[in-house]
């Protein structure tokens, strides 16, 4: 935990979150509604007894208490997909709606494609791309056990990515759930901090930059893109935000988030970061007891 | 004719006479297979779009795309044709195999966890259809379709991908 140190000026009771960040994490899913109703998949896991927990927040998001998550008719059926609770925030920010060009940038493995597919009902058109060739089988392997049809896989560099292949040359949306420290899965990976350095923080925040303007840059004006990563680290959230605000044509908006969190950071060491970076999302563990997480939402404008 | 190209995702011909590609499946037959095998509507299908890359696999499709196009997945893959009996992908049974209303074999509780679990069963019972028929159980008051299975000689043997296979 010593690399936190750095996050105590800006954690309110950082105690408790030293704690929660000590504490395992339990089992989520998420409710696939491409294969059934929220309803009828709790009805299926009443009728299985495996107990669960609907998230305040979001009714397609349960806590299980089960040890084999995956070994339930719910998961096999596809009615389940196994997800962290905050990992299904980034894709209700985004809000895509049926019917529209959807971007995500860095797919794989597809929780949050999927999710996407889903709050479309499945119709228009996902472009699920990751440059990780691996990791796009573990994509395609959820893709159809979740049963969508709206993804198109692709494997290409998010930072240079053409859009030349398909009949459309703009997304209405995009997401960019980017790699970065994984410092906010230490509960589901107790070594995610094992290989922590300022230096690794430098390199991959590079790379977030490339991919938040390129998702910018393929966005049509007045389209949504959220930014979203698993890790505090300012440098790979507020900062990467900001060189998007001085580079490209956007701006953060406002938006609802049913989860406590605490607001993006105004100043990081010695670099201030536009006021409206405060309207981003620091979803802490020890605040609803999950992972930890950073969402921005950002709106396409004008050159 | 030309040969099919296993590189890239191409849309199937409307019917056979638009066929351009040697031995390529058309959209209609797919369609009246799943009506004529299954009894799912022809109207289940009027938003999607049908793609074969790599010989004989067929693709379903919601979304945008031209034809041809090389990327590494176009929806879910649905059918495998070119060969003589034409076989439904598990996935694509669990998605659409609601709407199915024949060929459909439905099993107990222990028969699906075996089913589930990859295993092949005698079920002499059966006295509909030999080939592939769509495995479905009852699940929250419905029948959910489990996946797709071979019935031969009173044996149905689960066709359920060793990567799905699950010990319920
Ligand atoms: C946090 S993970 C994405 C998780 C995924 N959104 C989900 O919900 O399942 C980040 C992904 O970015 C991919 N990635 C890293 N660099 C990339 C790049 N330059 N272009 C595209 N994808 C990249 C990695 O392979 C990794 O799969």
């Amino acid at each position: 935990m010593e690399p936190f140190e750095r996050y105590r000026p800006i954690i309110d009771d950082f105690d408790a979150f030293l704690a929660a960040c000590e504490r395992p994490l339990g089992n989520a899913a998420r409710i696939n509604t491409i294969k059934g109703s929220v309803e009828r998949t709790l009805e299926a896991l009443d009728e299985e007894g495996v107990a669960y927990e609907q998230a305040d927040w979001n009714p397609r998001v349960v806590r299980l208490e089960t040890d084999s998550p995956g070994s339930t008719w719910t998961s096999f059926h596809g009615l389940t997909h196994g997800q962290e609770e905050v990992s299904a925030v980034p894709p209700v920010v985004l809000d895509p709606q049926p019917g529209e060009r959807v971007w995500d940038s860095c797919a794989a493995p597809g929780g949050k494609a999927t999710q996407l597919a889903a709050l479309m009902d499945d119709r228009g058109t996902v472009v699920a791309n990751d440059n990780n060739l691996g990791r796009i089988s573990a994509l395609r392997f959820n893709a159809e056990r979740l049963g969508a049809t709206s993804l198109a896989v692709t494997n290409a560099d998010a930072r240079t990515y053409s859009l030349k292949r398909f009949p459309f040359d703009e997304f209405d949306r995009a997401l960019v759930d980017a790699p970065c420290s994984c410092e906010g899965t230490i509960r589901k990976n107790p070594d995610a901090l094992d290989n922590w350095n300022e230096g690794h923080i430098s390199s991959v925040s590079g790379i977030q930059k490339g991919i938040l303007r390129r998702a910018v840059q393929a966005t049509r004006e007045g389209g949504t893109v959220v930014y979203s990563t698993c890790t505090f680290a300012p440098e790979e959230n507020e900062a990467v935000v900001q060189h998007a605000l001085e580079n490209e044509a956007c701006r953060v908006v406002d938006f609802d988030l049913g989860l406590k969190h605490s607001s993006g950071l105004s100043e990081w060491d010695d670099e201030t970061f536009d006021d409206s970076l405060e309207r981003a999302a620091r979803i802490y563990p020890h605040q609803n007891d999950t992972g930890g997480f950073f969402v921005a939402k950002l709106e396409v404008t004008a050159e | 004719m030309s040969d099919n190209d296993g590189q890239r995702f191409d849309r199937l011909p409307e019917t056979d006479t638009e066929r351009t590609v040697e031995g390529r499946a058309s959209r209609k037959e797919v369609i009246d297979y799943f009506e004529d095998r299954f009894g799912i509507p022809p109207e289940t299908f009027a938003d999607y779009t049908f793609w074969e890359k790599g010989a004989g696999k067929i693709w379903i499709y919601a979304g945008e795309a031209p034809t041809p196009i090389e990327i590494e997945a176009i929806g879910m893959t649905c059918l495998r044709t070119r060969q003589e009996h034409w076989k439904p992908t598990t996935d694509f049974v669990q998605r659409f195999g609601q709407f199915a209303t024949d060929c459909v074999i439905e099993l107990e509780r222990e028969q699906a966890r075996a089913f589930a679990a990859g295993e092949d069963q005698d079920l002499e019972w059966w006295d509909g259809d030999w080939g592939y028929l769509i495995a479905a159980h009852e699940l929250a008051g419905d029948l959910e379709p489990l996946g797709i299975g071979l019935y031969v000689h009173g044996e149905l043997r689960s066709m359920v991908p060793k990567g799905r296979q699950r010990d319920i």
